[in-house]
């Protein structure tokens, strides 16, 4: 491979881009489940913990500590697919942040004290469990649910800047003018991708656990312990999963107006139109979308309000400026599928606890339960895919091309290659330790996310 | 000093954190491979999983803050760098990778013979990872590193002598410290054994680490000369006898079993190290990029300043909580008798689920019609506002329901 470019913005000649795109989306699939988990489980622990302490009750003592140890491994985790996500910003698009990293590299600095914060509590919380007061361990927990928060309000700036770039001027291919804070938090975007990914993480977390718990209910494991464990995550996803749905559709209608083409990828919309329709499932091909359930007007409703607003078509940009049409509008129907359905089986759910006052008794309940984690993840996924993929050929939405991004370096397919392998790895290895920690004796005292068996000190 | 160096000082502070902190839990993975089989092993490898599993994730965010700081301040060196070095870089994630599932995967294992493997993916992915990134700063030390996206050799711009010098001591320098740490650790929890053993260990890896500082000197001089005389004549020359005087104090501390003080001391020689180095590299980043033409526009750096700051003022105390419970054996391992809270009664006395749930249903509504049906932007934040109001509501709702009655929890007393 020749090495070529000398000029930081000259779009260096990479024959691997498709790769090193796939690169970055394959870290970013493996990143982001976890990062649900940063997001909510510790909330969840520490409301169980709160349970404890008010009610003295051992069985939310066991549960939160349990419940501690799967958030250790996967925090774990979380850094270090974290960490390689920061390596790809110059190990993959090196030009992309040496051009902008002036522009949105502030949210990530701040993130990084978010990262401290978090993981200094989480190390306090993780081993204090026997040796802190129970208040002080209580405590303890309450920054790592706030950098949570604080941690992904600063990714997201990124991305939506990434998406609804503003703050600076392009000058001879450098940033000038530049203002950070404008860039990263002065941007309608921000906000609805904040909220949906926040709650995601619930979601994602929520269904994943209280899938966890549903199979145990099918295989006989069903208990007061394994109820109280089902009811809580199930709870949280349950409620947040309808309201995940109006924010989506607040996320949407945000991308008619400032992501026009992001849209019409999303709708399979070839040709710019008066009283767009809907077309639900099918498949684009040739300018239209085959085999779908056309519903008149329906897109022009839902994005603007009116029934007879103009919503822009592919057609506004030139065929390379668009991105790839299918791969964004599956993800999208899948994800709007998938999120629907959720929605439903959260409010059955609720339906029952409020109406009966009991969990629901239906084997099928927990039947569904059961695929809803998977699901969840899927949505999630595809809600990305509809993202980043929506965006493309742009990194930086319509000043920046990914190919311009993209390293000089050679060796992208062997990197790429290397990392699925070890990313398989680390899958497996993650399932297996999974399964060892809820193989554990549910009375087992053991300190947590150490092995049971390890010294005993002092 | 100028604003534009502001951030440069702040990433050789991360460095210096990152070097002494997170390079000690390499280290630890290092005295794992060596520590031999059988029991007397066995507890070598547990103490140094130990001593570093509350503290391991907090020092290696040291690293992300460096490359954050670095990308946010320096974009154009940070693109070169991290494009001309992909390959160690690449390396040192890959060995990172495998050093974090590898501690994850420890809590499942249940045996000393599930742990062995474990420990052996952790302590050779510990010697990688800080050799692949010393070789890093050694490439950037001897210039090597070409302004430009991957405009330096793939291979060359991080075998040369200088690379392979900064990789191998930053192995021992990790051995030394790690050490050092581990030798303190165990003099606090009373581990006779274990201590004479890690301050040995202390002893040798700082002979040996003095040893290849002072015989890198000779591989600076051919390899990255303008780099070695401004070392020898500049005010980079007292920081380099900071670091030996620090480096000799510190083995004579932990001779004499000093070892709190010895943390201090062996620390203070690496910092002096890097100091020395950013004197000696100092105004120039990399070949033809000064730090002034690297640096990021004002305001951003400006925002970088006031930030990396205001984070300090939160990060430092929260810091100190954690080494200060640490070093009290606050997060050891092993139970000590907590007390219990006195068991409360009911969550909730009044009858409040039904009045929480109706609240709960008006969030919902107003959410739907402020965020769904309204435009403007206000109404948008009241609409978000309202749902999570729901969220909330509905949640309690919930829970104080099944805690008032128990319907769930009442069960036939399984446990
Ligand atoms: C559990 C996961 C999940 C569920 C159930 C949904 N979403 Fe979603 N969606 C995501 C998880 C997600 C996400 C976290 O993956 C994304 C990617 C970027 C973002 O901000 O959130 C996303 C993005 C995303 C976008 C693109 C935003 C952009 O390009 O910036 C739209 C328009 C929607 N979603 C709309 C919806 C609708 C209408 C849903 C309901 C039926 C829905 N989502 C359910
Ligand atoms: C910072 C520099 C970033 C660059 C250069 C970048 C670029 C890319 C590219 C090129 C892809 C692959 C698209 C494809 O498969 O065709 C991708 C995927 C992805 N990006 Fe970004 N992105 C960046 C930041 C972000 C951020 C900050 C987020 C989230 C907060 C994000 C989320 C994702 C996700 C989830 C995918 C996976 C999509 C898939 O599975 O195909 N990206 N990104
Ligand atoms: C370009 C994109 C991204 C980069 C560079 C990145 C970087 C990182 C890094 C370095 C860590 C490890 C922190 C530590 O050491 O403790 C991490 C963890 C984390 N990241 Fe990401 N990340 C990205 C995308 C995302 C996204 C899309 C989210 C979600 C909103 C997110 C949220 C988090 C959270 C909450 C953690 C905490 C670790 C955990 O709980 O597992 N990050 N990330």
């Amino acid at each position: 491979m020749s090495v070529a470019a000398t000029v930081v913005l000259a779009g260096a000649h990479q024959a691997y881009l498709l790769q090193a795109r796939q690169m970055q989306a394959l870290s970013f699939s493996v990143h982001i489940p976890l990062v649900c988990f940063g997001i909510a489980f510790p909330a969840m622990i520490l409301f169980v913990e709160w349970l404890y302490l008010r009610t003295g009750d051992e069985l939310y003592r066991t549960l939160a500590r349990r419940w501690t140890r799967v958030m250790a491994a996967l925090f774990a985790v979380g850094v270090i697919t974290g960490t390689l996500l920061s390596f790809e910003m110059g190990l993959l698009w090196p030009s992309f942040t040496a051009t902008f990293g002036s522009v949105f590299g502030l949210g990530f600095a701040i993130e990084g004290f978010s990262f401290f914060m978090e993981a200094i509590f989480i190390g306090i919380y993780i081993y204090g469990w026997d040796r802190l007061s129970p208040r002080a361990h209580f405590w303890s927990a309450i920054p790592i649910v706030i950098s949570g928060f604080t941690g992904s309000l600063m990714v997201i700036a990124v991305n939506a800047w990434m998406n609804h770039p503003s703050g600076f001027r392009l000058s001879a291919g450098r940033a000038v003018d530049v203002h950070p804070l404008t860039a990263l938090f002065h941007n309608s975007f921000l906000w609805p991708e904040l909220v949906h990914m926040y709650i995601a993480g619930y979601i994602v977390t929520g269904f994943l656990l209280a899938g966890a718990y549903a199979f145990g209910r099918l295989r006989g494991r069903w208990g007061r312990y394994e109820r109280t464990a089902l009811a809580i995550p199930l709870a949280i996803a349950a409620l947040a999963s309808p309201v995940q749905v109006l924010i989506g559709d607040w996320a949407a209608r945000d991308i008619a107006t400032s992501q026009p083409v992001k849209l019409a990828a999303i709708e399979g919309l070839a040709k710019t139109t008066k009283g767009a329709p809907e077309h639900l499932l099918g498949w684009y091909t040739e300018g239209q979308v085959k085999y779908g359930i056309a519903i008149p007007k329906m897109l022009s409703l839902l994005a603007f309000h009116n029934p007879d607003a103009t919503v822009k078509g592919l057609d506004t940009v030139p065929a390379n400026r668009q991105p790839p049409v299918n791969v964004v509008r599956v993800s999208f129907q899948l994800m709007v599928g998938i999120g629907t359905l959720l929605a439903a089986l959260g409010t059955i759910y609720l339906f029952v606890r409020v109406r009966h006052r009991r969990l629901p008794e239906s084997v099928w309940f927990y039947r569904a339960l059961l695929l809803a984690g998977p699901a969840s993840l899927v949505a999630l996924i595809a809600g990305w895919v509809t993202t980043e993929v929506g965006r493309q050929p742009w990194v930086v939405y319509k000043v920046m091309l990914t190919s311009q991004a993209v390293t000089g370096a050679s060796g992208i397919p062997i990197g790429y290659a290397t990392l699925a392998l070890v990313y398989l790895g680390v899958a497996v290895a993650v399932v297996w330790i999974l399964r060892r920690l809820a193989a554990m004796p549910i009375d087992a005292h053991g300190p947590p996310s150490s092995a049971p068996a390890a010294r005993q000190a002092g | 000093m100028h604003l534009y160096e502001l951030p440069l000082l702040f990433v050789l502070v991360g460095l210096v954190f990152y070097v002494v902190l997170a390079g000690a839990d390499f280290g630890a993975g290092f005295w794992q491979l060596a520590a031999g089989r059988g029991e007397a092993g066995a507890r070598v490898r547990d103490h140094a999983h130990d001593s570093m599993a509350a503290v391991w994730e907090a020092n290696h965010v040291w690293l992300i803050f460096v490359l954050t700081v670095l990308w946010t301040a320096y974009p154009r060196a940070f693109g070169a760098i991290a494009s001309t070095l992909s390959l160690p870089l690449f390396i040192a994630a890959i060995g990172i990778i495998l050093r974090g599932a590898a501690y994850a995967l420890r809590a499942g294992a249940s045996s000393a013979s599930e742990r062995r493997p474990i420990d052996t993916v952790f302590a050779l992915s510990s010697i990688l990872t800080p050799f692949a990134l010393g070789t890093m700063l050694g490439a950037i030390a001897s210039r090597r590193v070409p302004v430009g996206n991957a405009a330096g050799g793939l291979f060359s711009s991080w075998t040369g002598a200088t690379s392979i010098l900064v990789g191998v001591l930053a192995i021992a320098n990790c051995a030394y410290l790690a050490a050092v740490f581990l030798a303190a650790d165990a003099a606090r929890l009373n581990e006779r054994e274990l201590e004479d053993g890690f301050r040995r260990r202390a002893l040798a890896a700082g002979v040996l680490a003095g040893a290849c500082a002072i015989a890198g000197l000779a591989v600076l001089h051919t390899d990255a000369h303008p780099l070695y005389s401004r070392l020898l004549h500049s005010s980079a020359l007292a920081a380099m006898i900071v670091s030996i005087l620090a480096g000799s104090a510190t083995l004579e501390l932990v001779r004499r079993r000093s070892f709190a003080l010895a943390r201090y001391s062996a620390a203070l020689a690496v910092a002096a190290v890097i100091a020395g180095w950013g004197l000696a590299q100092n105004p120039t980043l990399l070949p033809g990029l000064s730090v002034r033409a690297a640096a990021a526009p004002h305001d951003t750096l400006v925002a970088v300043v006031v930030a990396v700051l205001a984070g300090a003022v939160i990060l430092f105390p929260s810091l100190a909580l954690l080494f200060r419970l640490q070093l009290a054996g606050r997060l050891d391992h092993g139970s000590a008798a907590s007390s219990h809270p006195a068991p409360g009664g009911s969550l909730l006395s009044a009858s409040a689920p039904g009045l929480l749930t109706r609240l709960a249903g008006a969030c919902l509504l107003a959410g739907f019609g402020f965020l769904t049906i309204a435009e403007a932007g206000w109404a948008h934040a009241l609409g978000v506002f309202a749902l999570f109001g729901f969220l909330i509501l509905g949640f309690a709702a919930l829970e104080f329901a099944s805690e008032h009655d128990r319907p769930l929890g009442a069960g036939s007393g399984e446990a």
